[in-house]
């Protein structure tokens, strides 16, 4: 959060404490409530079974029970493991992601960082978990995490690709790659004259949308795309040595970067922390803006696990089909008809 | 290329689970529909606060009726994992009509089932020629030591109590339908 929100002159640690605080927030707070809403609960009622039901009322607390049991669990290095590597790759997968919502604007102060090429620094910086999960699928010394791991290097890659090109119709779109300023542009631009709800991307960029969210689901490797994980043949891909804290960083880094991709394609397309008809730079935003961005977290993230628990595993050429072949192609005609309507327009 | 995959498919899959979410989440029917009540919609109990009961043919425990028992060990000897234990004596018996022979009877000593080791494929229980085994419907015998999971003939006796009767057969049926000896 920026000092000027507290209209209150802070010095330098003071700052830094509330920003990693809040940073701590913005990364926890989205990712349990994803786990409990999505995982625990809404996964149960669509298998027609009730959930986690005993720790707390309705198992809200289950997941602090279950964070206590992995930290008493003891960390597991296989013998020939790289043991420096093999400690360091969850931290690095967990890393990125707080490196991406710290460019997600969630008020008109409430940021951590203003970047003015904040987007380009958005999807550089998601693409470090690959690294993450590559050396901990090659440092483990298991041939089945060795496998997961190359498998998600090859999704992730693939699926970037299309990620970004999806992006690039925002950012035609809104003239800027800053983060706030695209939130200011849907904000204020108007479609067909009509200006009451703003102009949230979803309308004008449907197949860009479509096209972030499929792409955020592989990056995810959430059930249709978790050929990485797979846990049929591959136990558990790249996580399959990990044990106790280790895991749990790996697991908080899943659902925290489905709250980090979700908050960046509300900000992109949903129109972002703002609201229709509430004045853009009121300083009372900055408390809506995060709860308002929440929101649209939990939208978005209901289509992700709803295709999630829906569809089988789609074999690897599938996967590598629906990524070159379609999504691709699908996105540069995109761009290609932005460009066109923005000029026509 | 692989056949393109069929959308109207995709979205029906989406369909069913999110119909299955709405009708765990509101089970009732009317004005009650908006009150959401997944305990009653789901198709699952909470165990230990609620329990089912099995269906009555369960294979929840083996019962033995004692008296039945000739100590004839085909039981122990078709059992896959060999979790019966078996030890019996000979004894004399009175003769059954006056002026006849004293009988020899094969009296039980020690039967036991390891559930430790049981598969529970029901072979014994299909073996026996003598019917004193049986199928209970009985599945709450859990035990903190692993030990106390080999029950006793006293204690399979105890389980006799829950076995149920034996159904009638389907009409037309020609095969005589057992009796379980109470």
């Amino acid at each position: 959060m920026s000092a000027s929100a507290l209209a209150i002159e802070l010095a330098w640690w003071q700052q830094t404490v509330l920003r990693s605080v809040g940073m701590l927030v913005a990364v926890l707070i989205p990712a349990g409530t994803l786990v409990y809403v999505f995982l625990f609960k809404m996964m149960s009622f669509m298998q027609s079974r009730l959930g986690p039901m005993e720790a707390g009322p309705y198992g809200s607390m289950q997941l602090l029970a279950e964070v206590g049991k992995w930290i008493q669990k003891e960390d597991i290095v296989p013998w020939r493991a790289d043991r420096r590597l093999f400690a360091m790759a969850p931290y690095i997968v967990v890393a990125s992601v707080f490196l991406v919502l710290a460019a997600v604007p969630f008020g008109p102060d409430a940021w951590f960082t203003n970047l003015d090429v904040g987007i380009f620094y958005v999807l550089a910086v998601a693409s470090i978990s690959v690294i993450g999960i590559l050396i901990a699928g090659w440092s483990s010394a298991n041939k089945y995490s060795l496998l997961g791991g190359l498998r998600a290097a090859g999704q992730l890659i693939a699926y970037e690709l299309p990620m970004v090109l999806a992006v690039v119709g925002v950012v035609i779109q809104a003239g800027t790659l800053n983060l706030q300023q695209i939130v200011a542009a849907q904000h204020e631009g108007e479609i067909f004259g009509i200006g009451a709800i703003g102009n949230p991307f979803i309308f004008t960029q449907l197949i860009g949308f479509f096209i972030f969210v499929v792409a955020m689901q592989a990056e995810l490797a959430q059930a249709p795309f978790d050929m990485p994980i797979a846990e049929s043949e591959l136990v558990s891909g790249y996580m399959t040595e990990y044990s106790g804290m280790r895991f749990l960083l790996f697991f908080i880094a899943e659902f925290a970067t489905a709250g980090a991709f979700a908050a960046v394609a509300a900000t992109l397309f949903l129109g972002g922390w703002a609201v229709p008809g509430l004045p853009l730079d009121a300083g009372y935003m900055n408390v809506v803006g995060p709860i308002v961005v929440l929101v649209k977290i939990m939208l978005v993230a209901f289509l992700v696990f709803w295709v999630r628990f829906t569809y089988p595993r789609f074999r690897e050429d599938q996967l590598q089909q629906l990524a070159w072949k379609i999504l691709i192609p699908l996105s540069l005609v995109n761009i290609l008809a932005t460009m066109a309507l923005k000029v026509a327009f | 290329m692989p056949p393109a995959p069929k959308v109207p498919g995709l979205v029906k899959g989406l369909g069913v689970t999110l119909k299955t979410m709405g009708r765990t989440m509101f089970p009732a029917r009317g004005i009650k529909t908006l009150i959401p009540a997944p305990s009653k919609g789901a198709a699952t109990v909470q165990y230990p606060h609620e329990k089912e009961t099995p269906a009555p043919r369960a294979r929840g425990v083996i019962a033995l009726k004692e008296e039945n028992c000739t100590v004839c060990m085909l039981c122990a000897r078709s059992c896959p994992d060999w979790c019966i234990y078996i030890e019996g004596h000979k004894e004399t018996a009175p003769p059954r009509r006056p002026g006849g022979k004293p009988r020899t009877v094969n009296k039980l000593d020690r039967f036991d089932i390891d559930y430790a080791l049981c598969m529970y494929c029901g072979i014994c229980v299909e073996v026996c020629p003598f019917d004193a085994l049986f199928w209970s419907p009985e599945y709450e015998y859990s035990e903190l030591r692993l030990a106390d999971l080999l029950h006793d003939k006293e204690r399979l006796g105890e389980w006799m109590q829950a076995v149920p009767d034996f159904e009638p057969y389907e009409a037309g049926s020609e095969q005589k339908v057992r009796k379980v000896p109470r």
